[in-house]
């Protein structure tokens, strides 16, 4: 098939950045989206020109370097896909596709469609974690942890960190991401002795990365390639609603 | 170059504890004092790096990638294995030691292997207590399931996500020391060479990739944690960004290189779809769990699976190895799914690629077990193929996957270079010619949160320690070289592009040096590849400058590499006339077509040492003792 790309190129932080048309010619159905934007490059390589510049590691889909926004949808709108497991068989011949960075005040974009994801990296360092540092820890089926607290924790551990979330939120929120983190540590006992402090730590870090607020429209969820529930962003609300008075109290 | 393993004496059963208390130690108050380059924050980088920080040293970590938390540890699905014993079934550390050793088709260090198998149970202890979610019983105990290559169930799992949720682990870990201060990270940042001082490696030089930027840091010691080679063959189940960089520079330095030709061609991968393929995708090995391969008995049977009946059916797993069945190991797997598939009995798009059948599985646990156990990998399946393997049996074929040679470490993983460690993939140490299912996670966080804690330890304390400073004449001359070599690449301005290159080198590695291997097609590989590289330096294509955030740049550089490694590769396997493991050279066989190993002439770890470009390295030998272990015929049957 043949498609047309309007594909952002921006050559560095400082640039303006513009949209730029490409041909992609006898694209194969069974290309991953990104090999068919390899193929554009090696033509450009080949002919001396930069070619775009976008983030993509693993290709399978869990290490969530890559961040296309396609035709408006992060990742391209295919259910539970990341944009380097979305198959070139979702598009029509002669189909025209637009492809923009993730587009967020706290993730800037660095050069093209790769933007700088840092943000959320301070976020875990602000309390995403169990201070367990290595040696000295129990048997691990000293502290049983029921199957059911078990695939909760798991469900939310899922989350690969591709910001996907927070560039289809109109406010740039990050909520689903900190949501995950925060009910993946929280629901299971290890987590407990610094749950408080955790989910405290990770929304002021949050809102200082300047991430914007909630307002529970869901689109986060309905990009996300994990299926990272919104259920996950109630839990952070209670938690931090407790933990807040919590420390409140604590202060009298 | 002296090869010297530095196994501690005694028992193997207490060599390592009673290496530890031997060793010498750093006082807590003088630990600030000395400071730790980690290269790498895979499983291997990200625990060394936290652990090597909790204890209070200061380290620098560095990794390619725009976050540690995306190395490629990440994408390992199946699990962990630990000798636990949870399951009542006969496992003890001695058993996964032997199996280990066996796994590897008697080509490791027994001490080695030995010390993996003890500390593998600390390792579930520690990731439990980090909170990662391994999968559990309605109990609320930890669920095991069995891997190939062993018959008790010893594998840890967190569904089809293993790697992600230890790495995440890990990467958490180091994430609280980079918060208070006692880890710095430098990630977008990509190591260039190893510098060395006095014989001891004391730096890195280092291109920042959003600036371009070369600088210099310099250190007490420098650890390499960055992974294995696979991508020499273009197509592997590798991230794209993986590379042998890091290890082959510092070869380059003077670090042996230890067995390359010992590569894992995993089984269970989606077959090749085409020729812009950008990687090969790989169907977790716990899928042989309750998958059944199998081919048409006739040759060229264009029939679909489901029109194929049983009677005509050749499970050839279960026929061959009776014993192990659909769960042998790895090499042993890949090996018979590429003999039926010579012998016309492949199927699918050219013929390269066997059933995996779960329709026995579902009709004995249901569809809804099966989706419990593997669901993400079916979608991921269904993803890349468009099929459906709940209602047709998958198609698999062999990829490359794992390298079990890489950097020479003496028992305490140090190099050959005093004051240069390296861990996990990127090392040699543990999986002989073969690595078992399950094992490269526990060997990642093994070498990174239990062995490089107490050995750098001791390194510090017996030696002089000095940190030169960056202005030093030897980090200049590397910042020089670095910049050098880029404007080399910049200026060459071909008509080839880089990738192009790199699957030709790829096609060529492959097939001389892939599954089989012969001495003849051996010797053709290490003729052309030099013509190959000579070619990339005169022709490619490398667009752009060098300051600036330049992805061919990157790529160019990392196959400018693998484009002399290929040949390292090719002469390790050249030299070694025997078949052992995933290194398969058709001259050794036994009659019914197993390898056939030559335990006297080639029962030692080869090394090579760099000799300048375009010459022969020089081979060192280190020999293998077994001192526990009878070395025996590997046997799955």
């Amino acid at each position: 098939m043949n498609l047309t790309l309007k594909i952002w190129r921006q050559k560095n932080a400082d640039d303006a950045g513009e949209f730029v048309t490409y041909q992609a010619n006898d694209v194969s159905p069974d290309m991953s989206f990104l090999e068919m934007l390899d193929v554009v490059n090696e033509g450009l390589t080949s002919k001396g020109d930069a070619p775009i510049a976008f983030d993509s590691d693993c290709r399978e889909g869990i290490c969530g370097t890559c961040s296309l926004v396609i035709n408006g949808t992060p990742h391209g709108g295919q259910k539970a896909t990341t944009a380097c497991q979305l198959h070139m068989r979702h598009f029509q011949d002669g189909e025209s596709i637009t492809i923009e960075p993730w587009r967020a005040r706290p993730f800037p974009v660095i050069r093209d469609l790769i933007v700088n994801r840092q943000a959320f990296d301070k976020v875990i360092q602000s309390g995403g974690y169990v201070s367990a540092s290595t040696g000295g820890t129990p048997d691990a089926n000293a502290i049983p942890v029921s199957k059911e607290n078990a695939d909760t924790a798991m469900d939310a551990a899922a989350c690969i960190g591709c910001g996907a979330c927070v560039a289809a939120c109109k406010n740039a929120s990050a909520m689903l991401f900190v949501s995950a983190k925060v009910s993946h540590l929280g629901t299971l006992p290890q987590g407990q002795p610094e749950k408080d402090q955790r989910v405290l730590s990770m929304v002021k870090s949050m809102d200082e990365a300047g991430f914007g607020n909630c307002t529970v429209t869901g689109a986060c969820e309905a990009v996300c390639p994990k299926e990272i529930s919104l259920d996950f962003i109630s839990r952070l609300n209670r938690d931090y609603a407790a933990a807040v008075v919590k420390s409140a109290w604590k202060g009298k | 170059m002296n090869l010297n393993s530095n196994i501690p004496s005694g028992p193997l059963a207490s060599k390592w504890e009673r290496h530890k208390f031997d060793m010498k130690l750093v006082n807590p108050a003088n630990k600030r004092k000395f400071e730790v380059l980690v290269v790498g924050s895979g499983l291997a980088g990200a625990s060394a790096a936290a652990t090597l920080a909790e204890l209070g040293y200061k380290v620098k970590c560095f990794c390619y990638q725009d976050s540690p938390r995306r190395a490629h540890s990440i994408a390992a699905q199946g699990g962990i294995n630990a000798a636990k014993n949870y399951q009542n079934d006969g496992d003890s550390v001695h058993r996964l030691f032997y199996d280990t050793i066996k796994g590897g088709d008697f080509r490791a260090r027994e001490a080695n292997v030995h010390r993996l198998a003890e500390v593998s149970r600390q390792i579930i202890d520690q990731c439990v207590a980090q909170g990662v979610p391994f999968a559990r019983e309605y109990s609320g105990y930890l669920s095991n399931r069995s891997f190939g290559g062993a018959q008790v169930s010893r594998t840890f799992y967190a569904r089809g996500q293993t790697g992600q949720q230890l790495l995440l682990g890990a990467y958490q870990a180091l994430s609280r020391q980079i918060g208070l201060g006692n880890v710095q990270m430098f990630s977008r940042t990509e190591m260039q060479d190893l510098v060395l001082v006095d014989g001891h490696a004391k730096g890195v030089v280092v291109r920042n990739l959003v600036s371009g930027e070369i600088s210099s840091h310099s250190g007490d010691a420098v650890i390499l944690a960055t992974g294995g080679y696979c991508p020499v063959f273009y197509l592997s189940t590798n991230a794209v960004g993986c590379n042998v960089t890091a290890t082959y520079r510092a070869y380059k330095r003077g670090a042996a290189f230890a067995n390359p030709c010992y590569t894992q061609i995993h089984p269970t991968c989606i077959p090749v779809s085409g020729e812009h393929q950008s990687k090969l995708t790989l169907m977790s090995e716990s899928l042989r769990n309750d998958g059944r391969v199998w081919v048409p008995k006739k040759q060229g049977d264009a029939r679909k699976s489901c029109d194929i009946p049983e009677t005509e059916r050749d499970y050839f797993l279960e026929r061959k190895y009776p014993s192990f069945g659909n769960l042998a190991p790895r090499d042993i797997a890949s090996r018979a799914a590429k003999e039926v598939c010579d012998e016309g009995r492949g199927v699918g798009p050219g013929g390269l690629g066997v059933f995996l059948d779960f329709e026995d599985s579902i009709n004995r646990l249901g569809e809804n077990s099966v989706q419990e156990r593997y669901g993400n990998l079916f979608n991921m399946y269904e993803r890349i193929t468009g099929e459906n393997a709940y209602k047709q049996p998958m198609r698999i074929f062999p990829a490359p996957h794992y390298t079990m040679g890489g950097l020479w470490v003496d028992y305490n993983l140090m190099s050959s270079i005093p004051g240069l460690f390296v861990l996990g993939e990127a090392n040699f140490s543990d999986h002989g010619a073969n690595r078992l299912g399950a094992s490269a996670l526990m060997q990642g966080l093994a070498d990174g949160y239990f062995v490089i804690p107490y050995t750098i330890g001791h390194y510090f304390a017996s030696h002089d320690q000095f940190k030169p400073s960056t202005s030093h004449a030897a980090f200049k001359a590397a910042e020089e070289e670095a910049n050098t070599k880029i404007s080399q690449l910049l200026s060459i301005k071909g008509s080839r592009s880089i990738r192009s290159m790199h699957w030709e080198l790829g096609r060529l590695v492959w097939e001389k040096c892939g599954m089989a291997r012969d001495k003849e097609g051996l010797a053709n590989a290490i003729q052309r590849i030099p013509e190959l590289r000579e070619e990339f330096w005169q022709n490619v294509s490398v667009p752009g400058s060098a300051n600036e955030l330049n992805v061919a740049l990157e790529q160019a550089s990392r196959v400018s590499d693998f484009m002399e490694f290929g040949e390292l590769l090719c002469r390790d396997a050249h030299n070694r006339d025997e078949s052992c493991g995933g290194h398969f050279r058709t001259e050794y066989q036994t009659a019914d077509g197993e390898a056939l190993r030559n335990d006297k002439d080639f029962s030692y770890v080869a090394g090579w040492e760099y000799q300048g470009d375009n010459k022969p390295p020089i081979l060192h030998k280190e020999p293998l003792k077994y001192e526990e272990v009878k070395m025996t015929q590997r046997s799955y049957k």
